[in-house]
């Protein structure tokens, strides 16, 4: 049985939004931190290591969990999907991400990776949401900006894209 | 040079700053590298509300592995002073405890060391004696006689009571009725979702401290922060990252952690990194005051009201920290609200107590304002029998009246309340009473509430000084103004940059900035480039820069036109030379510059904008340079207090009326918000989509303060709400869709006539709410928060009574009183005389204490051990006192403990009664009182009853055991109770 | 906010984690979702020296039916158990529960089995297994023991479970025909602690109502099928027996009030889906 030591760092594998990496880790050292600021991925961000603001939000094998609920460790062997890897190219944004920008659904957009992760796996499972859905969704979530409002009025018109055409609009490119 | 004809300024445009926060791209101070070899910093904290230090022991913390360096408040106080106050306190204001910790969360220690795991373990390796002395929370006992005073040389707790008068208040009162309203508004905080950061890095050999933080400003604050550092403010570099996770004022007090982190790099000779967690956050980093207010109306019978009294006490706990008292001062000017009332009579008063020091909060001192004033006019329509919508509009200041210079010296710059009370309330209130009369026929409770407020807005830096007399002002000089900075630059092919000092944190300065600019140069919004992150060693900077008083649409945006327009109009002249056409004929847009009238002449823009760069000589006279313009403005309105104190407190104000229909389930306590309608004038707005973000984020932030928020404490000085499983921010579930309008009345005194309107519904939305919920329950007295238990409690009538066939429940605890109480026996077959004996045995007390590793005997009666306690994982290890008293052999002894470990502090003390039963054994009797704190309270409220229960019950059991170890079964049943 | 050191133990089968158990007692801890165990963690407020992750044994993710007993092994997933189909008429009170239970997020991670063993009296698993009267299946290197709902838990997240044990699985009894389930809560947020949950089956002679959030763990009590006043007084005598705590989030008073008004109207729900 694999038993790794408190003591020494571990080298953990799994696929991070689809390529394969690794990361050197104590038992104890958290998701969070592995993604942070072991392999760079910052975009999940830390807003209360207790599991309830959901700003760290991330997909381990397409389910949302709560990374800084998460050890580093127990990644191994998973994929973990991140913010980084929800826009189809560098330079465009995924119809949800679009969706967000123009409702100005997001302020200081500390907490936005985490509820963009959840809509995701939950617009997957749940291609017409209501909205009384949508806000108990987002209800896993913490942001003091923007009031929600806009948060839920991005997510059903970005359901509403997708069920229209999810091929073509699985990527919309930014004009800048 | 006339207005410009507005292209991009006033659309929704899609935020610049949007597509990097979306994709992860985003840099906040945790997201940026640091240099090689930079430390980590964890703080160990205070779990006494009050306590001197007698030691701290950071031997064996040292030597852990990757630990770099231990700072204790004695290492600090050798290379700082304290930090300047606003006050003239004889407080010291040390960012770190030296000799007495003054409330929970206060920091004690800093761990320095290779990561923040290790800095954590070696916090735990940190031992500290204390002192515990009484507390006090409440800032009314704190005035009072006996209560224990915090700062020995400032000799009271009342630091600061200040008496104002404007007009003839005494004659109003004397001439008219009084109504009046009596307030305890509550704690409670913005709650950004990125906690506070620091990395720091200091040179001895220039003697610079090199700060970055998620510092917000106002940069007043660096002044402080570089004289506690003993350095001029030019080698106190601070820097801001170039995103922050939200503010709402809360990051103005990151300040004392960049001493605390500057000093520890330099203890520690590298750089150091600092990220406060949520626990730390909600514990310690910046709250709103907590306010008792009692506010008195002189009214005509028809509702018309001549003056007003002020009674407010101040609570801004353990340490007068700058720029408090300012949450007291802000709204000064506007103490009257929207209404027009001449006759003023104020009493201030700063108290300090045993909790974390307040600061900057949105809405700054307008919640805690606003709140009596808009409960005051309710009361009023109520105690007169009149319509409260009439109350409002027979006071509201006339529309002709703008400037509308008010009783205590604001300058109210435009607005017209009544078209905007009208706007609102057209078609909506007839429904409104509507849906009221049907839900009430229904046997519904449902209520209408309304609030009117005046939203100031860019602060006037001298309004502070207003707690000083005037003759203090005097000696100290005056104060005023309220500097804002922008630079406009091109660069050698002509492309367009900005530089502002607003530390935005979230509001999209970028995006309006770019528009504002670009409507100067008629260019696309879009390659206007903004850079916001700001940099005290090379940017244009004053005091008043920074993120807080809304000040960014009026002050900053209208810094950067100037700046704009300055380079633009010389950019026409270069134009006119070389199009060979009048200045005043110069055109910009579309990416050209033109003369009217004349098609023929155009250039691109570039063009000329980059010929300072290439051909300087063909500059024409009168053109210095177009490279780089940095604007800097104040405005004239903003001047020093008066002689007789009247201050011109903010240059804005804003206007706002909400009205809200609000039904209440009087079984479950649970509010429902049937209706909102939140009216605003913020003069011109910039960016709709904005404007209705920063309304939509405030009314929800207010909602918290309604009905989840407060940062509670318990009467010993115990911090209860240290997660967010305690501190509850309003989810998606629980925030309603709201409707907003607008009117605009265009403030004369900013350069693009926007005004403010990020806080106004932290003033208006808590009132309004209250109001409505008032008018349902026929409530006549209101706190915050609303809680279920509150709102039941309003509308219940007597309870069921408890029938005779079941146990006697024991009494509840006072309000606000949350220490364990708890009683049992224990039944065991041994006489009184075998268990007194056990009781005052070293080696039965090792075996029956739960956890026990070992008890050393002090004295007969006194006993010391070292126990691991636990209730489920939830274990640490503590040491213990234990200590008999009241000896009354064999029958009675009184027991007292306390424990203290890494996770807390316990203490309690409880009767034990021995009485023989007619078996030959002995009942044993238990009653207890117990109270817990530090980390433990904060943070595991909901288990402590338990854990207390468990452990006391534990350990009687453990005797009874012990007692008779032959005959398990018989006596093993322990009952335990709590009140 | 960061753990203190623990070694990791990622146990490939059963017999690896119950000799894990056996060895450090105590000192070890399961982790299965880890909704619950990891803020401890992260607080310090728990320090294990051994960590013994179960979610990587294989057979342990599927809920099964044993006659008329729904068995929820320990890898389940509290997500898992709400999306089972069919769960609405195999046992409405579980599928009226479960999506009070915490978020969406935290029902993708967190177990079954782990909010049972957490024992939190608030909670919606510990109620339903009360409610219905549901089993603990514990099982140690030495024995398995099989304990009644009521049995096992015994207070603020206490239980009876042993430190060598860990919960192999629960099982819920699946709806009877002719009983009527209705399940109902109040929280100061959704998806918080309940302050009151109230988990009622009716039957044709009996009434089952279970109340959570209102003593150290939920309670059940047990009536003939009463009405009008009659129920008001049984109500009223429950609510003063289970001995109300008080704390921030609500009063004493309002719980038993919770009692009585959630309390009767759960039981008329549920017999309205009985009728």
């Amino acid at each position: 049985m694999p038993r790794l030591s408190a003591a020494i760092r571990h080298r953990i594998g799994f696929k991070l939004n689809g390529k394969p990496v690794s990361v050197e880790a104590e038992p104890r050292l958290l998701a969070t931190d592995a993604l942070r600021h072991g392999l760079g991925a910052t975009g999940t961000h830390v807003g209360c290591e207790h599991g309830v603001c959901g700003a760290c939000t991330i997909l381990i094998d397409g389910a949302p969990a709560r990374a800084c609920l998460t050890l580093a460790v127990q990644l191994e062997g998973r994929e973990v999907t991140t913010v980084e890897g929800l826009a189809p190219a560098p330079d465009r944004l995924s119809v949800l991400q679009a969706a967000f920008r123009r409702h100005h659904a997001l302020q200081c957009g500390f907490c936005t990776a985490g509820i963009l992760i959840s809509l995701e796996a939950f617009l997957r499972e749940q291609p017409k949401p209501s909205e009384q859905e949508l806000r108990e969704v987002v209800g896993g979530h913490l942001c003091r900006c923007t009031g929600y409002t806009p948060i839920i009025a991005a997510a059903l018109e970005a359901a509403a894209l997708l069920r229209r055409q999810p091929q073509v609009l699985a990527a919309e490119s930014i004009d800048v | 040079m006339k207005a410009e004809v507005i292209s991009w300024t006033g659309q929704s445009v899609e935020r610049v700053e949007d597509a990097a926060l979306l994709t992860g791209r985003g840099r906040f101070i945790d997201d940026l590298g640091t240099r090689p070899g930079t430390l980590h910093a964890a703080i160990l904290r205070s779990p006494h509300a009050h306590a001197d230090i007698l030691s701290i022991e950071t031997g064996a913390a040292a030597v852990l592995p990757g630990v770099v360096a231990i700072v204790t408040g004695r290492d600090l106080a050798k290379l700082t002073t304290p930090m300047v106050a606003g006050l003239k306190v004889a407080a010291e204001n040390w960012p770190m405890a030296v000799e007495r910790v003054r409330y929970v969360g206060e920091p004690i220690a800093i761990a320095v060391a290779q990561s923040r795991y290790l800095a954590e373990d070696a916090l735990d390796a940190i031992e500290v004696a204390y002192r515990p002395l009484k507390a006090v929370v409440d800032p009314v006992t704190s005035m009072g006689e006996g209560a224990p005073v915090l700062h020995e040389k400032a000799g009271a707790n009342l630091v600061s009571d200040r008496r104002f008068r404007y007009g003839e208040p005494e004659a109003a009162f004397a001439a008219a009725r009084t109504v009046s309203v009596s307030i305890a508004y509550p704690r409670n905080t913005g709650s950004p979702m990125e906690t506070f950061g620091v990395i720091a890095d200091y040179d001895p050999h220039e003697d610079v401290y090199d700060i970055l933080a998620n510092f917000q400003g106002p940069f007043s604050i660096h002044t402080v922060l570089a004289r506690a550092l003993k350095v001029p403010g030019n080698r106190l570099r601070l820097r801001m990252p170039p995103e922050s996770g939200g503010s709402f004022g809360v990051k103005q007090g990151v300040a004392p952690y960049a001493v605390l982190i500057g000093v520890a790099a330099r203890i520690a000779g590298r750089p150091v990194k600092w990220i406060e967690d949520r626990l730390e956050h909600l514990g310690a980093a910046v709250a709103a005051t907590n306010r008792v207010t009692t506010l008195k109306a002189a009214v005509s019978a028809e509702g018309r009201i001549s003056a007003l009294d002020w009674d407010q006490i101040e609570d801004c706990g353990a340490y007068p920290r700058a720029p408090e008292p300012a949450t007291l001062y802000r709204m000064h000017g506007n103490m009257t609200g929207a209404y027009d009332i001449r006759h003023v009579a104020m009493r201030n008063r700063v108290v300090l107590t045993n909790k974390a020091p307040t600061g900057l909060v949105r809405g700054f001192g307008g919640p805690q304002v606003y709140f009596a004033l808009e409960r005051l006019m309710q009361r009023i329509a109520v105690e007169l029998q009149l319509d409260p919508l009439d109350v409002i509009r027979r006071n509201l200041v006339p529309a002709g009246a703008f400037p509308y210079r008010t009783a205590t010296g604001a300058l109210y710059d435009s607005g017209n309340y009544q078209a905007a009370v009208e706007q609102a309330v057209a078609g909506r209130l007839a429904a409104l009473e509507k849906r009221r009369d049907e839900a009430r026929a229904a046997g519904k409770r449902y209520g209408i509430g309304f609030a009117a407020a005046v939203e100031p807005s860019v602060s006037n830096m001298g309004y502070i000084t207003t707690v000083l007399t005037a003759e203090e002002r005097r000696k100290a000089g005056p104060k005023n103004g309220a500097q804002a900075t922008a630079t406009v630059s091109i660069d050698p092919i002509g492309s367009v940059s900005v530089h502002v000092a607003s530390t935005p944190q979230g509001q999209g300065h970028r995006t309006v900035l770019a528009q504002v600019v670009a409507d100067i140069f008629g260019l696309p919004h879009r390659e206007i480039r903004v850079v916001a992150d700001l940099d005290t060693g090379k940017d244009a900077w004053s005091i008043a820069s920074g993120n807080y008083s809304s000040r960014f649409a009026a002050a900053v945006a209208g810094a950067a036109h100037l700046a704009a327009t300055r380079l633009r109009d010389k950019l026409a002249l270069i134009a006119a030379d070389q199009l060979k056409a009048e200045p005043k004929q110069i055109g910009f847009a579309a990416g050209a510059v033109f003369a009217k009238g004349n098609p023929g002449k155009t250039i691109p823009f570039g063009r000329i904008a980059a010929l300072c760069h290439w051909s300087p000589a063909l500059l024409p006279d009168g053109v210095d340079q177009t490279i780089r313009e940095t604007a800097f403005w104040t405005p004239p309105q903003l001047g020093a207090p008066s002689e007789s104190d009247e201050i011109n407190s903010s240059l804005c104000h804003g206007f706002i009326f909400d009205m809200a229909g609000v039904e209440v389930d009087p079984a479950s306590g649970r509010a429902r918000i049937d209706r909102y309608v939140t009216m605003h004038d913020c003069g011109r707005v910039l960016h709709p989509g904005m404007v209705e973000g920063q309304i939509r984020g405030g009314f929800a932030q207010a909602l918290g303060a309604t009905f989840y928020e407060e940062l509670a404490y318990a009467e010993d000085g115990a911090f209860l709400t240290g997660t967010f499983a305690d501190y509850l921010l309003p989810t998606a579930t629980e925030t309603p869709d709201i409707e907003i309008l607008h009117i605009e009345t265009p403030s004369p005194f900013t350069p693009l006539g926007a005004k403010g309107v990020g806080e106004g519904n932290c003033m208006s939305t808590p009132v309004c709410l209250a109001n409505a919920i008032a008018d349902a329950l026929g409530a006549s007295e209101i706190n915050l928060p609303l809680t279920p238990a509150k709102l039941a409690a309003l509308a219940a009538g007597p309870e069921q009574a408890q029938p005779s066939t079941t146990r006697a429940t024991v009494s509840v605890a006072r309000p606000g009183d949350r220490s364990l109480r708890g009683e049992g026996e224990a039944r065991v077959a041994a006489a009184p005389e075998a268990i007194w004996a056990m009781l005052l045995d070293v080696d039965t007390l090792a075996s029956i204490i739960p956890g026990c590793h070992g008890v050393q005997k002090l004295s007969d009666t006194h006993f010391k051990a070292d126990v691991t306690l636990g209730v489920g994982p939830v274990k640490g290890r503590y040491k213990a006192e234990i200590e008999l008293s009241d000896l009354d052999e064999p029958r009675a002894a009184t027991l007292t403990g306390s424990v203290s470990g890494a996770l807390g502090t316990g203490g309690g003390s409880g009767r034990v009664t021995l009485t023989p039963d007619s078996a030959g054994g002995t009942v044993i009797g238990y009653a207890y009182e117990a109270a817990v704190g530090g980390k433990v309270a904060a943070i595991g409220g909901r288990l402590l009853d338990g854990a207390a229960k468990a452990i006391i019950g534990q350990f009687f059991a453990a005797l009874a055991r012990r007692a008779a170890p032959s005959k398990p079964g018989f006596f093993a049943r322990v009952f335990g109770r709590r009140a | 906010m960061k753990p203190a050191p623990f070694d990791y133990l990622r146990a490939g089968n059963l017999d690896e984690a119950l000799a894990a158990l056996a060895e450090y007692g105590s000192e070890a801890r399961i982790i299965a979702g880890g909704q619950s165990l990891l803020p401890m963690l992260n607080m310090r407020l728990a320090k294990p020296l051994v960590l013994v992750d179960i979610m990587s044994m294989a057979g342990l993710d599927q809920v099964r039916r044993e006659g008329e007993m729904i068995v929820v092994p320990a890898g389940v997933r509290q997500a898992a158990l709400l999306r089972r189909p069919g769960l609405a008429s195999e046992q409405p009170l579980l599928a009226a529960a479960l999506p009070w239970l915490g978020h969406y997020q935290t029902r993708a991670r967190g177990t079954v089995c782990g909010s049972a063993a957490h024992a939190d009296p608030s909670a919606e698993i510990p109620l339903c297994l009360v409610a219905l009267d549901g089993e603990i299946r514990l099982r140690s290197r030495r024995k398995r023991r099989v304990l009644k709902a009521a049995e096992f838990f015994s207070g603020m997240m206490v239980t009876e479970k042993a430190d060598d044990e860990l919960i192999e699985a629960v099982a819920f009894p699946a709806a009877r025909p002719g009983a009527g389930y209705a399940f109902a809560e109040v929280a100061r947020r959704h998806g918080d602690f309940a302050i009151v949950g109230c988990a009622v089956m009716v039957e044709a002679g009996q009434i089952h109502l279970a109340v959570a959030g209102v003593a150290d763990k939920p309670e059940r009590r047990s009536w003939p099928r009463l009405d009008g006043s009659a129920l008001d007084d049984a109500l009223n005598a429950f609510a003063w027996e289970l001995d109300a705590r008080e704390d921030l989030h609500a009063s004493a008073r309002l719980r038993r009030d919770l009692v009585r008004t959630l309390g009767r109207s759960t039981i008329e729900e549920a017999g309205r889906c009985l009728a």
